[in-house]
């Protein structure tokens, strides 16, 4: 269907609607899309779309950062990280900072690399900042399973992963959360495919649809919701279908069940969620560089006056916080949201800041 | 001898002779005095600029940080409407550095002065310990002169203009990233490292209409524009549907979690020029061999002020900011 089209369709079933709707775009990479298409453009003011708890580097907790950054200015140690965990304000410094005073620090783009950062560093122990939903966990399942196969002494990891419906259903079951349906995440949904999400639509009455992340899947995505709302119905359909199937990658789940299992796990901005995180399974125990290394690093408290935990959960727009824009920038973040490029509030500073201020 | 040592950069006989072996043949350097002394160079105002290279990996697909130096002090000298003519070489090489490998960066540098028409009058090399450097550093100064009557300046940039982009966006930063991270792309994607005083040349030999040049290298033709912009005072708007991304570098980035916007290039220009030039002077550009990819992206209007917006391909306008840190890779 051409965008016109789309967009006639939207704008006829929003009319039919007749009152606002608020639809949550769960992950991080369709709030960035959705800028950078320019969505809120051609869709009707009253289709407000909020930004939701979908950015894995915004939800890691600030204990985490610190203790990481802790294990990496330890002798003998090597922290290996994904590209944008860098900035992260800990609750002193970032990886930056620790990595600028001389902690070993190498970004990687596949947790693969660490393994060999490993093979090629035997005399050091080469630690993996594992941070991610079930989009990245699986590919660390295959690290580890390919580290057990060579029998590589010296290659631990610091899971800090998170899964998504878990924070969902915390989110929806939350009073003050006002959403009318959920645009969730392309990438996360390829592994899990669609069943995990059912209690959206069965238990909350409220519809969801898959999408994916180029201009007219977001588009068909927010008109396949309309479309949901204005009947009444609520389902949990698949718009991203040349990619997601409903039984999702049973390989890649069946290995991430075979080297990590559920615990209850804090989110940041949104707090102790029951299992929601993923940690070590007891075969590969002596992997889990939290437990071996088992620093004692004190519990952080969150920045005074920053709004994350709300814009995590789309109560409040970044334009709403008072250090937005002024004392938070993406040079200088004060809260989760700022630092990561797909963290909402740097998207809204990136994309939009000067239209709204200008 | 197959590496660099400590006593190479001592000033003592081993350096003269590494100076004397490598440096002065393939640089053809006619005196080893303490300074170049330049023929008179003539009327009009001088164009004097330096750049530092710390490229990581040295060698990467399409270049190394050799034609890099030598180019990207050509470029800068270009993008003020200088001919270049002379420039400095400086080396920081780290003990231990293959001399295999510096004889290829000398090389290449050889070739990009022959094929830039300049001339390497003036180096200088020390040596530090293993781990002080990664390698290599080499840090090139220029000098170009500008001939009358050619004014580019931001200041001249008014409403209308249009905005032409030489080529395609984003192969040197792709290629870098590539090879850095071992990753690789059927078909590669090559630097574009190239010089760009030819093109420059024909350009402003074309039209004096053109209003300002720039060289989208770190940051990307993002932060390019937007620092015309504040210079200006003006608002520069782009076409998304126009911009020419190669689909190895859109794959690349789309991978990476990067934008083709924010990402480096050492072979292309942007020219903000009269609006009736646009078009005949993009003819002119696509039949040079570094302009073929030549395109109008966009134009220059009033307000906002200060700000770069691009129209996006579904009819949507987002603002476009400049580069922040680096742009770093995204995990899911």
């Amino acid at each position: 269907m051409p965008t016109g089209k789309i967009a006639d369709n939207i704008k006829n079933l929003f009319a039919s609607i007749g009152r606002p709707v608020n639809l949550m775009e769960v992950c991080g990479t369709h709030t960035v899309a959705i800028f950078r298409h320019g969505i809120r453009d051609i869709i009707p003011d009253g289709i407000n779309l909020l930004s939701g708890p979908g950015c894995p580097v915004c939800v890691t907790p600030l204990k985490d950062v610190d203790t990481a950054i802790a294990i990496s200015q330890l002798d003998g140690v090597i922290l290996a990280t994904f590209g944008d965990m860098m900035r992260v304000p800990g609750s002193k410094h970032s990886f930056y900072h620790a990595q600028a005073e001389g902690a070993q620090i190498r970004v990687v783009y596949s947790p693969m690399d660490a393994l060999t950062t490993a093979l090629d560093h035997t005399d050091k122990t080469v630690v993996f900042f594992a941070t991610g939903f079930e989009t990245t966990s699986p590919s660390i399942a295959g690290t580890l399973s390919e580290a057990e196969r060579l029998g590589v002494k010296n290659f631990l990891i610091y899971s800090a992963h998170k899964l998504i419906p878990p924070a969902l259903k915390t989110l929806i079951c939350s009073q003050d959360v006002n959403v009318s349906g959920f645009i969730l995440p392309g990438h996360v949904s390829t592994v899990i495919g669609s069943r995990p999400y059912r209690f959206i639509a069965s238990d909350h009455r409220t519809p969801s649809v898959i999408t994916g992340f180029e201009a007219l899947d977001i588009l068909e995505g927010i008109m396949m919701l309309l479309t949901q709302i204005a009947s009444g119905k609520a389902e949990v359909e698949i718009q991203y279908k040349r990619v997601v199937r409903e039984e999702g990658n049973q390989k890649a789940m069946s290995l991430l069940n075979e080297y990590f299992e559920p615990c209850d796990s804090h989110w940041r901005g949104l707090g102790m969620i029951p299992q929601s995180g993923l940690h070590l399974r007891q075969h590969v125990k002596h992997r889990d560089a939290k437990a071996i290394f088992d620093m004692d690093v004190p519990d952080a408290t969150e920045p005074k006056s920053c709004l994350c935990g709300q814009v995590l959960r789309g109560i409040k727009l970044p334009t709403d916080c008072l250090l937005f824009g002024k004392m938070c920038t993406p040079e200088h973040p004060v809260g989760a949201c700022m630092v990561s490029t797909e963290g909402s509030c740097a998207a809204y500073f990136k994309y939009s800041l000067r239209v709204n201020h200008g | 001898m197959d590496r660099i040592l400590l006593g190479h950069g001592s000033g003592g006989t081993m350096m003269y002779r590494l100076i004397r072996d490598f440096f002065v043949p393939v640089f053809e350097l006619t005196s080893l005095h303490d300074s170049a002394v330049l023929e008179d160079l003539g009327g009009g105002k001088i164009a004097f600029t330096t750049d530092s290279y710390v490229v990581s990996p040295i060698f990467f697909p399409g270049g190394n940080i050799g034609d890099l130096a030598v180019y990207g002090t050509v470029n800068d000298l270009s993008m003020v409407g200088a001919k270049p003519l002379y420039i400095t070489v400086g080396f920081i090489i780290e003990e231990g550095f293959p001399i295999e490998d510096l004889k290829k960066i000398l090389f290449a540098m050889s070739n990009a002065a022959a094929n830039s028409g300049i001339k390497i009058v003036a180096g200088d090399t020390k040596v530090v310990n293993k781990g002080k450097a990664d390698g290599i550093f080499i840090n090139t100064s220029g000098i170009g002169i500008i001939e009358h009557g050619i004014d580019l300046s931001p200041a001249n940039i008014a409403p209308g203009d249009k905005i032409i982009l030489s080529g395609p966006l984003g192969n040197h930063g792709i290629s870098v990233i590539a090879e850095r991270n071992g990753i690789t792309f059927h078909p590669p994607v090559l630097s574009d490292t190239a010089p760009l005083n030819n093109l420059v040349s024909q350009m402003l030999a074309t039209t004096k209409e053109i209003h300002t040049l720039r060289d989208p290298t770190r940051g990307g033709l993002a932060s390019v524009l937007k620092e015309i912009a504040i210079e200006s005072g003006l608002c520069m708007v782009i076409e998304e549907g126009l911009l020419p991304v190669p689909p190895g570098v859109r794959g690349a980035c789309e991978l990476l979690g990067l934008d083709p916007l924010y990402i480096a290039n050492e072979g292309i220009l942007v020219a903000i020029v009269n609006p009736d030039m646009a078009e005949s002077l993009s003819k002119v550009m696509r039949n040079h061999r570094l302009g073929k990819a030549s395109v109008v992206i966009g134009y220059v209007q009033e307000a906002p002020q200060e700000t770069v917006l691009l129209n996006t391909s579904i009819g949507g306008t987002r603002i476009i900011e400049m580069l922040s840190g680096d742009q770093l890779p995204r995990i899911c």
